[in-house]
């Protein structure tokens, strides 16, 4: 009998590969081809008058030098708007090289095609852009002002409005005990995968045909772009998703200009043509995310209980909106977190700025979230001088009040109804690991040697695995291997691994026998993409029940060799058994060479399949007519709605007395994502969130000046965590299933990363005894807003009782 | 005819993974281009082309040094060891990277050869490291994906292979 994979820590399949230099990653690919290279404009706003590259032309190995005006067609027209949404009333995307205007500090404006990368960049340092420049719009607050205009013809800066309201705020309000206002600031920080993107091209003159390969999150998006921008037939063109090192978030956007230009150019000069980002292009001319002001008023008893809440934010999104304003409505709806708010309004404002455009980085707008509803929890424990454990526990949605529809709508226009989970016992849990009743005793220790420490929670709920759709194909070939096929691609969260594991056990094959391919166009053209927590609940329970199918189709086979009904019948270890009698059995590769008659024999197993082997009936036709040759498979899991994990963070902090140097001492995690796969790559993903949250939490900010320069686009100068920075990470798990897909699954991808911000400004306000309310926070910062409270000099965002 | 003359290629000579490997390349080629895409060894990887990320990270001379950061030519007369050298078998792993398996230190793998590299020849010289000391000797190698607690614990399970695979020797 073979051992059950699902909930088993089986090591990765992918590493072996990965760990001895035999990866292909982007770069690794299209050795020879030409390279390209891009002039990128030094100004965040300007009009472009004059472009010279004459002297560009002069140098040995440039083979071609584009701008705007030798673009063709569609390629010369604005990128589209992915997502778009009825209140994004002013939406605006770029060129592939900017046309008469840039609107950002590393706007592409000229592409250089070259021998090699270092005459590309020899040539871009000899073209002359003549730039009239225009005054920039920096940061929420400045946007806000509306006195200066990123793009002319938008007022106010505003690409969105978008309100939603749940209940009768004004009257709940205006009914509670209590009330407090909190102005809140969270800054900009950006995925920084540590493979920055890239793209290949390789153009069939003879056939006609388009091979792209891609460091993206979604090989079948790029595919539909791509066709549609360069006038190709879909079916002549082909995206492969080589080995992909970290996305994130920012490689889901599509088309990134290059991912046009790039195959436009290796049609153009009928050569291979490769580009590889290097980090400062990474810096300024990807995506960025984070930045919000918020503002939030909230009513409630004398319990602490919520009665109304009132939120209203200022979203930077940054020069263009190409993926619509999917982060604030993330933020909106998921900041609601485990509780129940009584009546609900937000309203947000979604701005444009002269800075690097925003798109989802990992938590997707729900950091934010989570950050503003869990100071307010703080704010609220603290005015009634209630435990933050407690005033959490008395807002909780209830385990038998699951099924929860807070009455709004989520970022895929549909319900934020929760499917599962159950938070007083994930707090228990969080509350035993921590050691969260024990903690006042360990302050007191610390006190007395002289040490600052402090305590910090905070609670969210993830919305993963939206739709519409994951597709999943499996395959049993003649030698027994099972190929299996899902569109969706991978950057490192070992879906090569989870899905042979759950197709393993659907299938009741051998794990080693099962072979995973992602992000192919060319297997699977059906597909949507890795982001939001979506990858193992939608691509694992498509690969589930594509191999339903096929295990169903060999049932039936086999049935009819061995004269048995198909429900008396079982497979494990790639054997087909009568249940209870063991002798009687055949192979499922065996099955394979069954399933499909041939007329030539190319190999032992296929001269078994051929007209003069066994036995037949000449009077019904080798492949019947309800039937398909070939033991193989195909289906689609489309849920109705996403599904929602959650968890619950608490972090010990230390603050240095003297230097207000902040060190993590313990950090904790309990986490719900319903069936667990494989805990081991699910711990790895929380691992990673929480060391991307400490990041967010102390360390990555986007320092523009007010010309938009961002004065920190390199590692030197944007601060990621080392292993020096991050925490050892305790967790526990809980798992309520979801009831939403076969499986139980719910996604783990982004949850790590959520709620760190907000649990470190809680332990450190903890630690000092006065409010933070903007983050992330440095040493100098802490320091700072010390001073100004010895001075009683009010932090610039204190929280406020009374009315509005 | 061009108003710039061609570039002049040198013919480099580095021994790479104990090998002679001779290459045409300008003198301003750095040491990771050169591995990469002239002799086609791309298991080392560029991350920043700064010397921050540690990715490109390759052993000189049995030294860790930043690839993005030298010259090929100022490799010649040198020893260099790339990831390949450390193993290229996927079927054979040295001890560091079975390490790596066993304990889950890799996710999308692109930050993974310079890990290798730098642990390997840190456990030439400190066989037998603390946790603390652990989290140490690879504080210098951004990863943007495990949150380093399982690389730490494949320094010390390295560290224990290899001592198993010498008691065995």
């Amino acid at each position: 009998m073979s051992t059950r994979q699902m909930g088993e820590k089986v090591q990765r399949r992918e590493d072996p590969r990965l760990l001895t230099g035999n990866g292909r990653y982007l770069d690794d690919l299209g050795r020879g081809a030409l390279q390209a290279a891009f002039v990128r404009s030094p100004h965040a706003h300007a009009r472009i008058v004059d472009i010279d590259i004459a002297d560009a032309w002069e140098l040995d190995g440039v083979e071609a030098i584009y701008t705007w005006e030798d673009l063709p067609g569609r390629v010369a027209e604005p990128l589209p708007v992915l997502i778009p949404h009825p209140a994004m009333t002013h939406a605006r995307t770029g060129y592939c090289l900017a046309r008469d205007e840039v609107n950002h500090v590393g706007e592409a404006v000229v592409m250089v095609v070259a021998r090699d990368r270092y005459v590309a960049e020899d040539a871009c340092a000899r073209i002359t852009v003549q730039y009239d420049t225009l005054p920039a719009v920096v940061g929420v607050a400045g946007a806000r002002d509306g006195d200066r205009l990123v793009h002319d013809d938008v007022p106010g800066n505003v690409a969105a409005n978008l309100r939603q309201e749940v209940g009768d705020v004004d009257s709940a309000m205006a009914g509670a005990p209590h009330t407090l206002t909190l102005e809140l600031a969270i800054e900009r920080s950006a995925c920084m995968p540590m493979e920055g993107k890239g793209v290949f091209g390789r153009w069939d003159a003879d056939d006609g045909s388009l091979r792209l390969y891609s460091s993206t999150q979604t090989s079948t998006g790029v595919r539909a772009a791509v066709a549609a921008k360069l006038d190709l037939p879909l079916a002549k063109v082909e995206v492969v998703t080589p080995d992909v090192g970290g996305g994130f978030g920012v490689k889901i956007v599509h088309p990134w200009p290059e991912e046009v230009l790039v195959p436009w150019a290796a049609r153009n000069l009928g050569r291979d043509v490769k580009w590889t980002e290097d980090r400062r292009e990474h810096f300024v001319s990807s995506a960025h995310e984070r930045g919000q002001l918020q503002e939030v008023t909230v009513g409630f008893d004398d319990d602490g209980r919520l009665l109304a809440l009132d939120v209203r934010f200022w979203h930077d999104n940054g020069a263009y909106t190409p993926y619509g304003i999917i982060v604030p409505i993330i933020t909106a709806t998921q900041l609601l977190g485990p509780y129940k708010p009584g009546a609900y309004r937000v309203e947000f404002w979604s701005l444009y700025t002269n800075t690097v455009l925003v798109t989802p980085y990992r938590g997707a707008g729900r950091p934010q979230g989570c950050y503003a509803m869990e100071r307010t929890m703080d704010a609220i424990a603290e005015h009634r001088g209630l435990d933050r454990a407690e005033v959490r526990s008395r807002n909780f949605i209830q385990p038998d009040e699951m099924p929860w529809d807070h009455g709004l709508m989520f970022q895929d226009g549909r319900p934020l109804k929760y499917d599962s989970g159950d938070f007083p016992a994930s707090l228990a849990k969080l509350k035993a690991l921590v050691g969260w009743d024990d903690f006042a005793a360990y302050r007191e220790q610390a006190e007395r040697e002289g040490r600052r420490v402090g305590l910090g929670i905070g609670c969210y709920v993830e919305g993963t695995g939206v739709g519409p759709y994951e597709g999943g194909h499996v395959q049993v070939e003649t030698s027994g291997r099972v190929n299996v096929a899902t569109g969706l691609t991978t950057q490192g969260q070992g879906h090569q691994t989870i899905l042979a594991q759950i197709v393993a056990d659907e299938l009741g094959v051998p794990f080693d026998d099962v072979h995973v391919t992602t992000g192919d166009t060319r297997r699977m053209a059906y597909a949507v993409g890795t982001f939001a927590s979506r990858g193992a609940v939608m691509s694992g329970n498509a690969v589930a029940l594509a191999a339903r199918v096929v295990r169903a189709k060999a049932l039936r086979i086999a049935a009819e060799a061995l004269e048995v009904s198909p429900d008396d019948l079982e497979i494990a270890d790639g054997v087909v058994s009568v249940k209870g009698a063991p002798g009687t059995s055949i192979a499922l590769k065996t099955v394979a060479v069954m399933s499909n008659p041939l007329r030539y024999a190319f190999d032992e197993s296929a001269a078994a399949a051929t007209q003069f082997a066994g036995t037949f009936d000449p009077d019904t036709p080798p492949v019947g007519d309800d039937d398909e040759p070939g033991l193989e498979g195909q289906d689609f899991y489309s849920p109705t709605q996403a599904t929602f994990a959650n968890g619950m963070h608490a972090a010990v902090v230390e603050t240095d007395p003297v230097t207000a140097e902040i060190r993590i001492l313990r950090y904790c995690v309990v986490h719900d994502c319903g069936v667990m796969v494989n805990p081991m790559i699910v711990e790895g993903q929380v691992h990673g969130g929480v060391a991307q949250g400490v990041g967010g939490a102390l360390y990555e900010r986007m320092l523009y000046d007010e010309g938009g320069q961002l004065l920190n686009a390199s590692f030197m100068d944007f601060l990621m965590p080392y292993a020096s920075e991050v925490p050892h990470i305790e967790t526990d798990h809980l798992e309520t299933p979801s009831p939403l897909n076969p499986l139980g699954i719910k996604g783990a991808g982004e949850a790590g990363t959520i709620p760190v911000s907000a649990v470190i400004a809680s332990a450190i306000e903890d630690a000092e005894g006065f409010p933070i309310r903007s983050m992330p926070i440095s040493p100098a910062d802490l320091w700072e807003l010390r001073r100004r409270h010895a001075a009683s000099d009010p932090d610039p965002v204190p929280a406020q009782e009374g009315p509005r | 005819m061009s108003q710039f003359a061609a570039e002049p290629l040198l013919d480099i000579t580095v021994r790479v993974n104990g090998i002679r490997r001779t290459a045409a390349a300008p003198a301003r080629r750095l040491l990771s281009d050169f591995l990469r895409h002239d002799l086609g060894l791309t298991g080392t990887h560029v991350g920043c082309e700064h010397g921050v990320c540690g990715a490109c990270t390759v052993l000189v001379d049995g030294e860790p040094a930043r690839a993005c950061l030298m010259f090929a030519v100022t490799a010649q007369a040198h020893d260099v060891t790339t990831v390949e050298g450390i193993g290229h078998d996927p079927a054979d792993l040295d001890p560091v990277q079975q390490a790596f398996v066993e304990c889950h230190a890799l996710q999308c793998g692109f930050c993974t050869p310079g890990f290798v590299t730098t642990i390997s020849a840190y456990l030439d010289e400190h066989p037998d490291p603390s946790a603390d000391e652990a989290r140490e000797a690879i504080s210098g190698n951004l990863c943007r994906c495990t949150g380093y607690q399982n690389i730490v614990a494949a320094v010390l399970r390295a560290a224990e292979l290899r001592r198993e695979r010498e008691g065995t020797a």
